[in-house]
């Protein structure tokens, strides 16, 4: 990656943290965690990799991403506004009454939204539906989707693992957004998530294991992954939850935190501090 | 309308109204979950094999594979018995689904005893209700193979979700091809002035049939609706046999709560509180057994369907 993409790449990483943080702090609260551990995908994704359109949201051959931890819902809204699939000032609605940008991601209200996520593990058998409707109207689009490795303890993940795996669905690419940390606490004090990668390989798939914040690996995964026929992708991306949120970094209960106004421009300030942002 | 007597079961009615359907349209698809042999949507993958998925024994997964293909614009219809279909994947359906305005028809099959031998664990009774909650999802229970096909085939061209409940094994005949069977239009096979029995699914309208020739004998003139489609509900039929007759009886081979007998009995309390009586398995669960024992056991009977209609009018 050259030098140029990858500062464009992590100026668009900021703004949508800067974004995510000041859009829940205009509610008071939100799911911070989740939000900040998937913005280096995200902008890779919406500003490098993905075939879409803001101006035409709906465009029959583009790529489409279900987020099926849903409760990212913040980071993709801020990615999504940024952009510009809608007003920046659409953030502030987060979770008021008859916004457009509900808590947890919403085909039905949010352009840009390819499905619904929220009732965790529902989202990676959607995504198969979506891949397989590409292939079966002979489309070049590929189908994109995130799961969290909380959301990976429910059991349709593997009923979905099992069959895209059997089905051999290469323009299927997954992420797991490993932050090792659930509501409840960490992954590792309630259901610890062992054998990732090799739980995934054994279902067929293509699989990646990197660090979720790093741009060079996100590609390396990526670019390898596309060259892999016949079989789905995971790219495993071991992350910090609530990563570039400092005052949630290493804390247990980040998961969805309150953040007043002045909260937030304190974090933002803390966080252009520590990228050596002028 | 084609003639379903070309069929001998209702799986090969409802299979090949679906299979006509992909002969027009290219956007219909077919799921299953290992119960392809069993409903013979074997048919569909023999005619249509790059649009049959059969998704293994993971009916939630099933489900949520559907939304998906509905989301590229595809009209999937889903298939498996129907406690699975509704208990199993029941959050699927909902969320991934309904909340998200995705359309799949969901074919359940062996409803209530008419599953069996499969016994208690295979036999849904609140699968009506259960659909019922879903907003916008249309439910029929066509009462015989005519109306199977005929409403298997207006359901895709509804635009809605929808659950069609429908046994796989044997036939029955009530309507010809040239008979007018509408969606969300029950059908009166019989006018009595005395009371009403409106009933779901080949099972009950039969044994409400031979009900109203048993109360004849007795000098009470009976009503049959055949109330194939069960949401959206028929309430213009439902008003006007209770206007007729003032007394009602709800025969459903389903569960109390959330059933066809407490959907009427809140319509007409709003519009026209009649009498009313119910037919269903109430707070039990299924058993197994071949469908004669079951009926007894569960009072799913003709003579059950007479002695509570005469106790109305009494």
């Amino acid at each position: 990656m050259n030098n140029e993409l990858l500062k464009s790449l992590k100026d668009a990483a900021f703004e949508i943290r800067c974004r995510t943080i000041r859009e829940i702090a205009s509610f008071g609260s939100g799911h911070i965690g989740g939000s900040m551990s998937i913005v280096e995908l995200l902008s890779y994704l919406y500003f490098r990799e993905m075939n879409v359109d803001p101006k035409d949201p709906a465009k029959e051959d583009r790529d489409r991403l279900v987020v099926s931890k849903g409760h990212s819902g913040p980071a993709v809204y801020a990615a999504l506004s940024l952009k510009g699939f809608f007003p920046e000032d659409w953030l502030s609605t987060l979770n008021q009454g008859g916004t457009k940008l509900p808590s947890h991601c919403d085909m039905t209200k949010t352009p840009g939204i390819d499905f619904t996520g929220g009732s965790l593990g529902q989202g990676l058998s959607a995504a198969i539906g979506i891949a397989l409707g590409e292939r079966l109207k002979g489309q070049v689009s590929r189908t994109f989707a995130i799961i969290g490795d909380g959301e990976a303890q429910e059991g349709q993940i593997y009923e979905a693992a099992e069959a895209a795996g059997a089905w051999g669905l290469d323009n299927l690419f997954a992420f797991l957004d490993q932050n090792g940390q659930q509501l409840d606490g960490y992954t590792a004090d309630i259901i610890p998530s062992i054998g990732t990668v090799e739980r995934w390989k054994s279902f067929g798939w293509d699989v990646y294991e990197i660090s979720g914040h790093d741009y060079q690996q996100i590609e390396e995964a990526v670019e390898n992954a596309k060259r892999v026929k016949g079989k789905p992708h995971m790219i495993v991306m071991n992350t910090i939850k609530s990563y570039g949120y400092i005052p949630g970094e290493g804390v247990k209960a980040n998961h969805s935190m309150a953040i007043s106004k002045e909260g937030a421009e304190e974090a933002i300030k803390a966080l252009k501090d520590r990228e050596g942002r002028v | 309308m084609k003639d379903a007597h070309v069929y001998s079961h209702y799986r090969d009615t409802v299979i090949g109204a679906v299979v006509d359907l992909a002969a027009e349209h290219e956007d219909v698809v077919f799921l299953d979950a290992d119960l392809s042999s069993c409903i013979g949507s074997t048919a569909f993958q023999k005619a249509y094999p790059e649009r049959f998925f059969n998704c293994g024994i993971a009916e939630a997964n099933m489900t949520g594979i559907a939304a998906g293909l509905s989301a590229m614009g595809f009209v999937p219809f889903i298939h498996s018995f129907g406690c699975f279909a509704s208990r199993r994947a029941y959050d699927q359906l909902f969320i991934s689904v309904g909340y998200t305005h995705q359309r799949v028809i969901v074919i359940g099959s062996d409803p209530g005893i008419t599953a069996q031998y499969n016994g208690g664990t295979h036999m849904p009774f609140e699968d009506i209700a259960l659909m019922r909650q879903i907003p916008g999802m249309v439910v029929v229970e066509p009462s015989d193979a005519q109306s199977l096909y005929s409403l298997t085939q207006q359901v895709y061209h509804s635009g809605s979700s929808a659950y069609i409940r429908t046994p796989r094994k044997g036939i029955n005949f009530r309507y010809g091809a040239g008979d007018e069977i509408v969606l969300g239009k029950g059908i009166e096979l019989a006018d009595g002035k005395d009371v009403a029995l409106i009933a779901t699914g080949s099972l009950m309208v039969d044994a409400a049939l031979k009900a109203k020739d048993m109360l004849k004998e007795k000098g009470i003139e009976a009503t049959v609706v055949d109330l194939h489609t069960i949401r959206p509900l028929d309430t213009d039929l439902v008003e006007r046999v209770a206007k007729r007759c003032g007394r009602v009886l709800v025969m459903e081979n389903g569960r109390y709560a959330g059933g066809v007998g407490e959907m009427i009995a809140m319509h007409l309390a709003k519009t026209n509180p009649v009498k009313m009586d119910f037919m269903n398995v109430g707070e039990r669960y299924g058993e197994v057994g071949n469908l004669q024992y079951l009926a007894g056991a569960f009072g799913f009977t003709a003579e059950n369907a007479a002695e509570k209609a005469e106790r109305l009018v009494r």
